[in-house]
């Protein structure tokens, strides 16, 4: 973990200014990376909002760092409007994330949602074995770098609930129909909304799968410290609140107790 | 030049703490800043057993500021000392541990569980946590009460006591008055001010306890005046806290009386302020040729 002064590279809509792609000169953070893991970043243009933006590393290419953001508030949309040569603040790489299969180990299928994708490239890169991904999101622009998927080798599977682009409707349609044709040495690797993280679980549950999840929680500090960011996560019998930019944000996902809040 | 100020028994090597809740254990911004730097680490609260805390969402930006509603999660007296204890006894800058309870007898009993560890710095008694119902703030905004926990940690305890006062009273010189009667070293002034927060898309509070206590740069002006107010009634010294971000802030915390102060939510977001805020202290005493820090402590030139 390290606080570092970057500078943007490049900061460019994909395709339109729904998404973005920001490429930052990170040589001390760049080269620590694991699949997973997340960086946060103090926008300092936001007026009057003071905490850092969490967004999972997308790409990492000799001493740069990349994400891939959606414009959803006032920090993202700041962010957009920032110029190569402009500085930002990063702290990072952050949390625990996926455990890359060994050689010769599970061969995985990666299910995402949306900028979930982002969270899963150095994972599909890094994985001796290739595999599929299924990926999901309301229209066409939600499914992002679906041809740098491709160029790894891997097989991408995408839906839309609209059904502007590949199968209409939902993500965990084509994996259930992939893992009724069998499931030996396949593991499940998911990163998205809380909803397709939790029908991810289940389906990992009924096949008898393992699966690692990356959740989804609002953070504060990011660094483990405040106590924003806890999931509910069984310890036995019982269950307690764990941090998820420290313990996570992946999570095995029978160690997930989804129910104990409600 | 002399930074070092005195707080009870404790010598701090610098005015500036870190506050408690802000700064976890201590050891999970060691990658990030040198802690050995700081006047003083404080740690989260504690009581006797563990906490499970609330229910997310648990903290919401708003303009200028952060609610909270964390709900005091930890591992309680024997789960910190077993996991967080070994990295903090080693480090050069005494450890303040915060403390709390739900009726007098846990205060005093926390107390001497720390009292009898050995080597704590000083213990700082949170009276004023608006988010736990049991606990926490009826202790803060009874004058009695407030009296009955102090002394009783009094009783339990020769380390330097530092009473943590809540900003949710009418005036605070009576509360600070009590807490000094009954034997504190010390205060703290202020907690978070009770606050809330709706997301008017979903209808919903925006945190999982409803409420929750405001901290960051909005609440400065409010933990200024509470800072001055008591430290015209008390002789004890006063740790100053709420929206530091800058050594401006922090001087300022001392014309209006504080001998220290502590750096909350804005190491959320720049984890190094507290030890920028040191080395803008040291700059303004050099550049005002102030030999001595403790000659800015209630400076503030005001009819009292
Ligand atoms: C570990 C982690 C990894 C992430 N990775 C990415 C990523 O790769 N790409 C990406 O685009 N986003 C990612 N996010 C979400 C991103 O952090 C938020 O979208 C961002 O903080 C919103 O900031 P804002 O100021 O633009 O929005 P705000 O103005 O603060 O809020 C606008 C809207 O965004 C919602 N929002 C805020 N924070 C989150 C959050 N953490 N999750 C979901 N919704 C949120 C708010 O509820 C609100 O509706 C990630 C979040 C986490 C916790
Ligand atoms: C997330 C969070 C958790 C906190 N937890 C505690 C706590 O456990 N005990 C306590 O006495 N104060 C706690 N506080 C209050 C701070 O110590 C401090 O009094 C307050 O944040 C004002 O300072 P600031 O504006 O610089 O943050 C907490 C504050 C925040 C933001
Ligand atoms: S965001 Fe602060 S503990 Fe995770």
């Amino acid at each position: 973990m390290l606080e570092q002064t970057v500078q943007i590279v490049s900061n460019e809509p994909d395709p339109t200014d729904l998404y973005f792609r920001l490429v930052m000169s990170a040589p001390r953070i760049a080269p620590l990376v694991q699949p997973g893991q997340f960086v946060h970043l103090r926008i300092q243009s936001i007026k009057d909002a003071l905490l850092r933006r969490p967004f999972s590393i997308f790409q990492v290419s000799g001493d740069t760092v990349s994400i891939l953001y959606k414009n959803v508030g006032k920090g993202t949309d700041a962010l957009s409007r920032m110029r190569p040569a402009q500085d930002l603040s990063l702290i990072g790489p952050l949390g625990h994330g996926f455990t890359v299969p060994p050689p010769g180990g599970e061969s995985p299928l990666l299910v995402a949602g949306g900028y979930g994708m982002a969270a899963l490239y150095l994972l599909a890169q890094r994985s001796p074995q290739k595999g599929i991904v299924f990926v999901g999101g309301r229209r066409r622009v939600d499914i992002l770098c679906q041809d740098e998927f491709q160029s790894l080798g891997w097989e991408v599977r995408a839906t839309t609930e609209d059904g502007s682009h590949g199968g209409k409707g939902l993500v965990t349609q084509p994996l259930l129909a992939e893992l009724r044709s069998g499931t030996a040495g396949r593991k499940l690797f998911a990163c998205g909304p809380t909803p397709m993280l939790r029908a991810v679980g289940r389906i990992a549950e009924e096949f008898n799968l393992p699966a690692e999840l990356s959740m989804d929680e609002h953070m504060c500090c990011g660094v483990g410290v405040c106590l924003t960011c806890v999931i509910p996560v069984k310890t036995g019998a019982d269950w307690e609140y764990q941090r998820t930019c420290t313990e996570g944000p992946v999570f095995d996902s029978t160690r997930i107790a989804w129910d104990a809040n409600s | 030049m002399n930074l070092s100020v005195q707080i009870g028994t404790l010598k701090l090597q610098n005015p500036v703490l870190v506050a408690s809740g802000t700064f976890g254990y201590g050891a999970e911004y060691s990658e990030l800043i040198d802690l050995n730097q700081l006047g003083a680490v404080v740690v989260k609260g504690i009581r006797l057993g563990p906490v499970r805390g609330n229910p997310t969402p648990r903290t919401v930006e708003v303009a200028s500021g952060l609610i909270n509603a964390i709900g005091l999660q930890g591992p309680g007296v024997d789960g910190f000392i077993k996991k967080y204890w070994p990295f903090l006894k080693l480090l050069k800058v005494p450890t303040i541990i915060n403390i709390w309870g739900t009726t007098v007898e846990e205060y005093a009993e926390v107390a001497r569980r720390f009292d009898a560890l050995g080597g704590v710095g000083a213990l700082e008694l949170n009276v004023s946590c608006p988010n736990i119902k049991e606990g926490g703030a009826q202790f803060g905004t009874d004058v009695k009460l407030l009296g009955e926990v102090v002394a009783a940690c009094r009783q339990s305890t020769r380390l330097p006591l530092i009473t943590k006062l809540s900003p949710n009273v009418v005036s605070i010189a009576p509360y600070a008055r009590a807490a000094e009667d009954a034997g504190s070293d010390a205060l703290s002034i202020m907690n978070s001010y009770p606050a809330m927060a709706i997301d008017i898309k979903t209808r919903k509070p925006s945190l999982g306890n409803v409420t929750g206590g405001l901290t960051g740069p909005c609440i400065k002006p409010i933990a200024i005046k509470l800072v001055w107010e008591a430290a015209a009634a008390v002789k004890i010294p006063i740790i100053g806290m709420g929206g530091i971000q800058t050594a401006t802030d922090a001087i300022e915390f001392l014309m209006a009386g504080a001998t220290a102060v502590a750096v909350g939510t804005a190491t959320f977001y720049e984890p190094r302020t507290a030890v920028q805020v040191i080395a803008g202290v040291r700059e303004f005493m050099q550049s005002h040729g102030i030999e001595d820090v403790r000659e800015l402590v209630g400076s503030v030139r005001a009819a009292k």
